[in-house]
């Protein structure tokens, strides 16, 4: 128990150390000296002990010396000035005979991490660089990188340097290895070691010699060799080939990754490398390190990526094991969806459906959702599964199957029928949100063809005002306006009883907003409420390229194999295939674009570009509104957060502002202000917030964070001038800016004209982004979901 | 480059903590320990992320082994860092549990000390860290429960002198200087793990074996050890070797230190063991068993006139009656029913040994068969109270697992022929070889 204790055994202690006896009793000493380790890794704060500790030091009992500098390395930074007394005794240890008592005396007195101490530290690093002994050659090379990590201002001598250079040649291989580190760390500001011919070439002669955490380091740090010819190429890559066998995980990935880099200008040759790297990664899939499984199936998703049919015959892998924990079986059953083909699909799809009925919820609705995404590609056999799973009357089966079955006629209206035929018994009551949404959905969209429609709908109505969540209430009035227009008779009262209740009593403002619009929408007639509510509700065929994914290149993945990060995107995928990225519902029931002419919406709907980065990891949201004057306040708080700018190779787009304005409100990003369309310097100011969902367990950072942006026409003074106003401040400056924009207007017609050549129309839009929390790589896909828009507009 | 490491109790309690870097503070621990226990059940642990840290870690012996880093290294080389260190403290320790780790907490960080340094991987072979390891571990006792379970392993009643009691290798491997010392022990092991998927209509649907031949070696210097396979062993399907019936496996790959010289045409490994336990050969085999699966099952679900579930099992096991196993767990998944939907299980089994019981958090009965002969046919009937059961719950009842352990018996048949020490060793010097074969997962579909 670490805390009972306390401050009394600390004084125990302190009297065990200072006495005599025990301090000549060697045994008792090194007893004693164990307690306070222990108490010490156990939490208890022993620091007082230092000075005792600092006398311990000088012994010649190396356990004793092992035991106390464990203690010293915790506790030097609380006593820098007590540490001082320690320096003298290691000094003496560096000068020992016996090698083992030189480099332990060596290694500690780096990890003091005192930047105070380093100049009693550099003689002895210098002296250990020569020694002898290879041990103590090793922990000198580090050493110098310690000293560097202490004083990063400092320049480490060159001479230094030079040395680390020649150790790289040193006959012991952990030495070498070392040296690349040290010299990576030092060299940092310069790029690292610098790799050249002759140097890349010792490395991979020796590569033999290291062992595996040596050659995969050496390997990662081969990657920045270019080759000079092709013949160098490919004896570098023969010497490694048989590598990409190995069957220690780490010197296959890093020798996959080396490949990969080196041949990305050969993808013949980087396929073949998968190919031959299948074997040992399928192995480490079916490892017994349960970590190792994991790491391997999430690169192994990556690989599918590009070479879909990398894995086909092996299918059986990927089967999921009774005992094998939830997270693995939900990679697993992602990699089976991948590998579904013409030959497997009906046993993949038996296998699937064992797991549909697991213990663990995730699990079960991750196999319902695969199902569901077999069945876009294949036959109706899915369809008969995922009905059948109704059945059962399992709470969240049955959620899961409905949302799948939503997602699933939306992409394949010709499934419609038996999902009606399925629904039509429908008699549950559902706990679920995000189930009763996509039933909710389904009883829209198919209300003519249900008979109970208004029926189930009326108990939803009934119950609307215990209902708590706003989304199902949006879904809800959507729905029956639907049903009403199939169905007016069954439907007008609840549907009138509905609409009081929504625009009278409820305290949300979506939805309240929304039942207004209906309201009003109802106004102005029956085929106007059509026009609108049909509008998009099947899905366009042209949506195929959204759902079937070509394969992407592998230059897209390689910078990131053999990387923490696909392990990172395991945890988001499962977010990602969230349907609520890719349904109907983010599309039908938005409150904003009803207001504008729907015409509007439909070519972006068919440009699967749109909606396709909105999937890529990070959510845009219009949680909350943003006045003028708070915009600006923030874009001016120029020192804090991340800025961006970026150039746009986008013509001012030529439609009218408004409808602009409808379709970047589309993929979620409100515009603030913006000048008439042939007034130049043509600008606009945009914001958003995002909520990123790669780091979806980091529970400090605020889920949304607030981008804004300006996008400015570029060339010409014109973005200088307003760049220096925007610094300044104000409006009438502003004002001013735009005046002399015009006037740079002239300047910058020459200058489009000079560099842009004949092609007039084309220009370059410079986009500045800013973002006060979050990472840098939100701002980019903003970026990205910015541009596709506006060459949208352009080409619309 | 790994900035610290860490080992936790389940519990969250510190057991170890070595900071190498000084990049990220110690509160780093009690955060993983928050982040880890509220993870959500679809978000994979193995890599987490706080503030620019990756917390990587790994779960054996009951306990948390992290990692974290700053810079994006590899996650192979950090995984299996950090089950090479669990290994490396097993062969130290000698069993890896809370207590041994607690018991030499000393011996780890000597251990940590030397194999890592200033967050590089120095070293994690035993040869080289034997000269530096001075700390002596403590043995933690061996849980009795474990002797209990070994006596049936190797069947000590009837061959007590020729094996040697399964906990034998779990001593640390520096103990040379106590009481068990010059006792020069040398251990094979070939561990085969199943896994398998019967259809309900009994066809075999997926069958893999993952094997391994591991080595544990507690002789201080051993120059050369020879390993002779099965002449009949061939890998790939074109080959054929030997006219007794082919030992075949699929692939094959060796530990860097093998020697083959000899493997081609007489099926020999050549290897210097070090000292503690490394994986000697590895190898699998898809899909094509030499022999039938080891269990065959037979059920039949049905509800009887009380609104009872009855469910049916038949076990007939296909071993040569000489074999036996052990540890059979059955478990019928019965995924549907909720848990206050149960209200009382009542069984018939074929023999008093056994026992089964109901696992509502699982919701799964389990039936546990402590030894199951070759040969021999076992059956049970669970009668389930479900209110509400309707006939189409009753198709859905889930699989059927089964883990066991099958001890003298290899799937593919692999055996070790012999096992030479050259020179031959001073003193008395004892090799072991055993044979075992764990269900990775064997799923019977009803």
């Amino acid at each position: 128990m670490p805390y009972l204790g306390g401050e009394e055994t600390v004084r125990e202690l302190r009297r065990a150390l200072s006495n005599p006896h025990i301090q000549t009793d060697h045994l008792r000493y090194r007893n004693t000296i164990h307690r306070v380790i222990r108490l010490m890794s156990q939490g208890v704060d022993v620091s007082g002990l230092f000075s005792e500790m600092v006398k311990a030091c000088a012994t010649g009992d190396i356990v004793q010396k092992k035991l106390v500098y464990v203690f010293l390395c915790s506790y030097a930074s609380v006593n820098p000035e007590l540490s001082l007394l320690v320096i003298n005794t290691l000094r003496k240890d560096c000068s020992d005979p016996n090698p083992m008592v030189r480099s332990l005396a060596l290694r500690n007195m780096c990890n003091l991490r005192l930047p105070g101490l380093c100049e009693y530290v550099e003689q002895p690093l210098t002296a250990g660089l020569k020694d002898k002994a290879a041990c103590v050659r090793r922990v000198a090379v580090l050493g110098w990188a310690k000293i560097h990590a202490l004083l990063p201002n400092t320049e480490i001598d060159a001479a230094v340097v030079n040395e680390l250079y020649g150790l790289l040649r040193d006959p012991d291989p952990v030495v070498m290895v070392n040296c690349l580190r040290a010299l990576e760390e030092i060299l940092e500001e310069e790029g690292g070691v610098a790799i050249n011919k002759p140097i890349a070439h010792h490395l991979l002669n020796r590569l033999k010699e290291c062992d595996v955490w040596g050659q995969s380091e050496v390997l990662s740090v081969l990657q920045r060799y270019r080759p000079r010819s092709e013949d160098e190429l490919f004896d570098i890559l023969s010497l490694l080939d048989p590598a990409l066998l190995s069957h220690h995980v780490p010197i296959m990935a890093a020798t996959l990754r080396l490949f990969l880099s080196l041949c990305s200008m050969l993808p013949a040759v980087c396929v073949s490398a998968l190919e031959r790297a299948r074997g040992p990664l399928l192995a480490a899939a079916g490892s017994s390190s349960r970590e190792l499984r994991y790491a391997a199936l999430c690169h192994i998703q990556l690989l599918l990526r590009s070479e879909p049919g990398l894995m086909g015959e092996h299918y059986k892998r990927f089967y999921c094991g009774y005992a094998e924990p939830p997270y693995i079986k939900q990679s697993k059953i992602q990699v089976l969806v991948e590998l579904v083909n013409d030959d497997n699909v009906a046993v993949v799809l038996d296998e699937l459906k064992g797991y549909c009925t697991d213990v663990n919820t995730e699990t079960s609705q991750a196999a319902i959702n695969a199902i569901g995404s077999i069945g876009r590609s294949y036959d109706d056999r899915c369809l008969g599964i995922l009905t059948g799973l109704l059945e059962l009357k399992q709470e969240h089966i049955t959620s899961a199957v409905l949302q799948t079955l939503r997602d699933l006629v939306w992409v394949s209206p010709q499934y419609g029928d038996a999902v009606c035929s399925a629904l039509e018994k429908w008699e549950d009551q559902l706990q679920d949100t995000q189930g009763r949404g996509a039933l909710l959905w389904l009883l829209g969209v198919y209300g003519d063809r249900l008979s109970g429609a208004p029926y189930i709908l009326e108990d939803f109505i009934d119950g609307v005002r215990s209902e708590v969540s706003a989304e199902v209430k949006t879904e809800l009035l959507t729905a029956t306006l639907r049903v009403f227009l199939s169905r007016p008779a069954e439907t007008q009262d609840m549907m009138g009883r509905l609409l009081q209740h929504c625009i009278e009593e409820e305290l949300d403002m979506c939805v309240r907003d929304q039942a207004l619009l209906y309201y009003r929408l109802l106004h102005c007639g029956i085929e106007d409420v059509r026009r609108v509510l049909q509008c998009g509700r099947r899905s366009d065929l042209s949506l195929g390229p959204l759902i079937g994914r070509p394969p992407e290149p592998i230059s897209q993945w390689a910078s990131i194999f053999n990387t923490l990060e696909p392990l990172m995107l395991g945890a988001s995928s499962a977010g990602n295939s969230d349907p609520s990225t890719l349904t109907p519902y983010t599309l039908t029931s938005h409150s904003e674009p009803m207001t504008s002419d729907p015409h509007l919406m439909t070519p972006k709907l068919k440009d699967p570009d749109l909606t396709a980065p909105a999937c890529s990891g990070q959510c845009l949201s219009l949680s909350s509104t943003l006045s003028p004057e708070e915009f600006e306040r923030l874009w001016l708080q120029t020192e804090k957060g991340e800025f961006l700018e970026a150039y746009v190779m986008c013509p001012v787009p030529r439609c009218s502002p408004e409808s602009l304005q409808v379709a970047l409100q589309l993929v979620n990003i409100q515009t603030l202000a913006f000048t008439a369309p042939n007034k130049l310097p043509w600008k606009m100011y945009l914001y958003t917030h995002s909520s990123h969902t790669l780091t979806p367990h980091s529970s400090t950072t605020p889920p949304n964070t607030l981008i804004l942006a300006e996008v400015l026409q570029a060339g010409g003074d014109g973005v200088k001038k307003v760049k220096e106003e925007l610094i300044e401040d104000q409006e009438n400056e502003r004002e001013e800016s735009v005046k002399e924009g015009e006037g740079g207007e002239e300047r910058r017609g020459e200058m489009s004209g000079g560099v842009g050549g004949e092609d007039g129309g084309k220009g370059e839009l410079l986009v500045r982004m800013r973002q006060y929390t979050g990472e840098k790589t939100t701002l980019t896909e903003f970026l990205s979901v910015l541009t596709t828009v506006l060459n949208a507009q352009h080409t619309a | 480059m790994i900035s610290q490491v860490f080992i936790l109790s389940s519990k969250g309690d510190h057991l170890i903590y070595k900071d190498f870097r000084g990049e990220a503070g110690c509160d780093a621990v009690n955060k993983f320990y928050e982040m880890v226990t509220t993870l959500t059940g679809d978000q994979p642990p193995v890599v987490m992320k706080h503030k620019e840290l990756h917390y990587v870690h790994i779960r054996q012996g009951g306990l948390y082994w992290v990692a974290t880093t700053k810079a994006d290294s590899s996650p192979f080389t950090i995984i299996e860092f950090l089950n090479r260190l669990t290994a490396l403290i097993k062969d130290y320790c000698g069993c890896l549990s809370e207590k041994s780790v607690r018991m030499n907490f000393a011996l780890i960080y000597e251990v940590l000390d030397e194999v890592v340094d200033f967050g590089y991987i120095q070293t994690t072979s035993t040869d080289i860290l034997k000269n530096f390891i001075q700390t002596e571990a403590v043995s933690a006792k061996p849980l009795s429960l474990f002797d209990l379970s070994n006596v049936g392993l190797f069947g000590a009643d009837t061959q007590q002198n020729k094996v040697a009691p399964s906990v034998a290798a779990t001593r640390p491997i520096m103990s040379s200087r106590g009481e068990q010392g010059g006792k020069n022990e040398i251990f094979v092991d070939v561990i085969e793990r199943i896994s398998v998927v019967i259809g309900a209509n009994g066809v075999l649907m997926k069958a893999d074996i993952e094997g391994e031949i591991r080595v544990k070696c507690y002789m201080p210097s051993c120059s050369e050890m020879r390993i002779g396979l099965n002449e009949e062993f061939s890998i790939g399907k074109s080959q054929l070797r030997g006219y007794g019936a082919a030992v075949r496996v699929d692939e094959c790959s060796f530990h860097q230190a093998v020697r083959l010289d000899e493997f081609d045409t007489y099926r020999i490994l050549k290897l210097c063991p070090s000292q503690g336990e490394q994986t000697v050969m590895q190898y699998q085999l898809c899909d094509d068993l030499p022999t039938a699966p080891p269990f065959r099952l037979f059920s039949s679900i049905e509800r009887d006139t009380g609104g009872r579930l009855l469910i049916y099992l038949k076990l007939r096991c296909d071993l040569p009656p000489k074999r036996s196993v052990l540890h059979l767990n059955n478990n019928p998944a019965l995924p549907l029913f909720s848990y206050s939907l149960f209200s009382s299980l009542s069984q018939e089994l074929s023999s008093p040994d056994q026992s089964a019981e109901l696992q509502p958090q699982n919701k799964a009965v389990h039936w546990e068969i402590p030894r199951f002969p070759g040969g021999a046919q076992l059956s049970a009937l669970f009668k389930l109270e479900v209110p509400g059961l309707s006939s189409a719950s009753l198709q859905e009842v889930g699989s059927i697992s089964l883990s066991f352990e099958l001890p003298k018996y290899t799937c593919t048949g692999l055996q070790i022929r012999f096992l030479r020490l050259s020179p031959i060793q001073p003193g008395a010097s004892q090799r072991w070889v055993r044979y075992v074969t764990h269900s990775d997962s064997y799923t019977i579909r009803i």
